[in-house]
């Protein structure tokens, strides 16, 4: 099984050691046609402002809604949760609009705020030790989205169909449980 | 819950690669930082060939202008303090900056001891021209590496040999024996713990940036191809004729810095770089890269 990472910008290379960890084979793309040979697809954390930017840039917005529609699957965290999100606060311009949710960029505060903690995420047996780094979070999930964990109330992970997102890094830690559970996800589970 | 870790202000330093960070020194800057592609500004009172011109003291920004840029850009906002300078450090940490630069641009607090790192929740970056002040500076908690380059001189080629140098060594240690580790240790001056993850990862426990002298797309891709993370520009755009498309240009290049047709196009008609100095024409006291140790 083949996944890609987006690899305009942010962490590249650590979600491709995760994906590595939990069996798959981890590609990192710049290129739109390279979507062609992928079941899955990362979109990983790094500046939301950034990748957006670039994504419309390179041709990867409607070429991301395609491979969703196919019934590929995707995964965002943190910058990634941003840019497949349908809205976001302050109304500001949203990129792919494939998952209905509402969220809010650095909702936790400047890098001082930033953290790390142990959470527990539905589907997944252990509690996964969870980074945030100047994170957004969800403030609504709308019909059809399954919340998969919460920190404070606030919801940081959520599921919709073949699309998944977290606030957090999961790549940021040795734990792949996470990458594990996106692969059975594209496995069907 | 817990602020102020080393994942997360190495992790913080991780998403920025492969991204552009860029001096500004007001808040109308950042924002063509920011719609330019920018990943993060360094608010600044003057970019470093700026404050040759000027010579005399260079210390830490009015928190003025730092504060005028976090209030209009959503990106990560740095600032740069003097090396040495605990207090200026802990004043910028005071005011929400997201990352600090303890900088050889700036004129030196104390010429012995750098800031202790460790001391504080937001995370640091240092320059480094080699191996041992690399992990000297992570020894003392800094969470970033940048080359130091030569800065405000618009001229590559000392982040070329501090880049190279570094890898160069790093290729050394991973190839040494166990027990010339402890030698080495002794000899770069640096944590034998942080020798022994060079030697088993091959590369340094930190992101590694490349500053000082980017001034062109090719700069900037050239610092990718040689195995950089991503791009410090410091005066290089805004003392460009065009600093909107130079910045433009310039993530862009960093993006795609193997794509040598893209390199080319968006390198087209970008006006006059800014002009540039030739190193060797530089007296010893007006290298910033020989600051620190």
């Amino acid at each position: 099984m083949k996944i890609g990472v987006l690899a305009l910008q942010g962490a590249v290379s650590e979600h491709i050691r995760s994906i590595e960890l939990a069996g798959a084979e981890g590609v990192a793309v710049k290129r739109a046609e390279q979507l062609n040979e992928l079941q899955g697809l990362i979109i990983p954390g790094g500046e939301s402002t950034t990748i957006g930017k670039l994504m419309r840039k390179y041709g990867f917005i409607e070429a991301i809604r395609d491979f969703s529609n196919e019934g590929k699957a995707l995964f965002g965290t943190c910058a990634g949760l941003i840019v497949l999100a349908k809205s976001i606060d302050g109304g500001e311009e949203s990129h792919l609009n494939l998952m209905d949710i509402q969220v809010s960029r650095n909702a936790f505060g400047r890098q001082r705020e930033s953290f790390e903690t142990d959470l527990v995420i539905k589907g997944i047996e252990n509690p996964v030790r969870a980074v945030f780094i100047r994170a957004p979070l969800i403030t609504e999930a709308r019909d059809g989205v399954e919340v998969l964990s919460t920190y404070n109330d606030e919801i940081v992970a959520a599921r919709q169909g073949r699309v998944l997102a977290t606030s957090f890094h999961p790549e940021l830690t040795d734990d792949f449980s996470l990458h594990k559970y996106f692969v059975d996800m594209i496995n069907g589970g | 819950m817990e602020t102020g870790t080393s994942r997360v202000k190495r992790g913080m330093a991780e998403m920025q690669k492969g991204g552009v960070i860029m001096d500004v020194m007001n808040a109308e800057q950042a924002k063509i930082a920011e719609a330019a592609g920018a990943t993060a500004v360094m608010a600044l009172e003057r970019v470093p060939s700026d404050i040759r011109a000027a010579g005399g003291v260079a210390r830490m920004a009015d928190p003025t202008i730092v504060e005028e840029v976090m209030k209009v850009v959503s990106i990560p906002v740095m600032a740069k303090a003097r090396i040495g300078h605990y207090v200026e450090a802990k004043v910028l940490e005071s005011l929400g900056v997201d990352y600090l630069d303890e900088s050889e641009v700036l004129t030196p607090a104390d010429e012995v001891f750098h800031i202790d790192k460790r001391d504080f929740t937001v995370p640091f970056v240092c320059g480094a021209k080699d191996l041992g002040e690399a992990l000297r500076r992570i020894g003392e908690g800094a969470s970033m590496i940048r080359t130091k380059g030569e800065p405000g001189t618009g001229n590559i080629v000392e982040a070329v040999r501090h880049m190279r140098l570094i890898n160069s060594q790093i290729r050394k240690v991973q190839n040494m024996s166990k027990d010339e580790l402890y030698a080495e240790a002794k000899n770069l001056g640096v944590p034998y713990d942080l020798l022994l993850e060079v030697h088993e990862n091959g590369k340094l426990p930190v992101v590694n940036f490349a500053a000082g002298g980017v001034a062109t797309p090719a700069d900037a891709a050239l610092m990718m191809h040689l195995g950089a993370d991503g791009v410090f520009v410091g005066s290089g755009i805004f003392k460009s004729d065009n600093p909107e498309k130079f910045a433009r240009a310039i993530v862009e290049a960093t993006t795609h810095y193997t794509d040598y047709k893209l390199i080319a196009e968006v390198s087209k008609n970008l006006g006059t770089p800014m002009k540039g100095i030739e190193i060797s024409k530089l007296a010893a006291s007006e290298r910033m890269s020989d600051r620190g140790w």
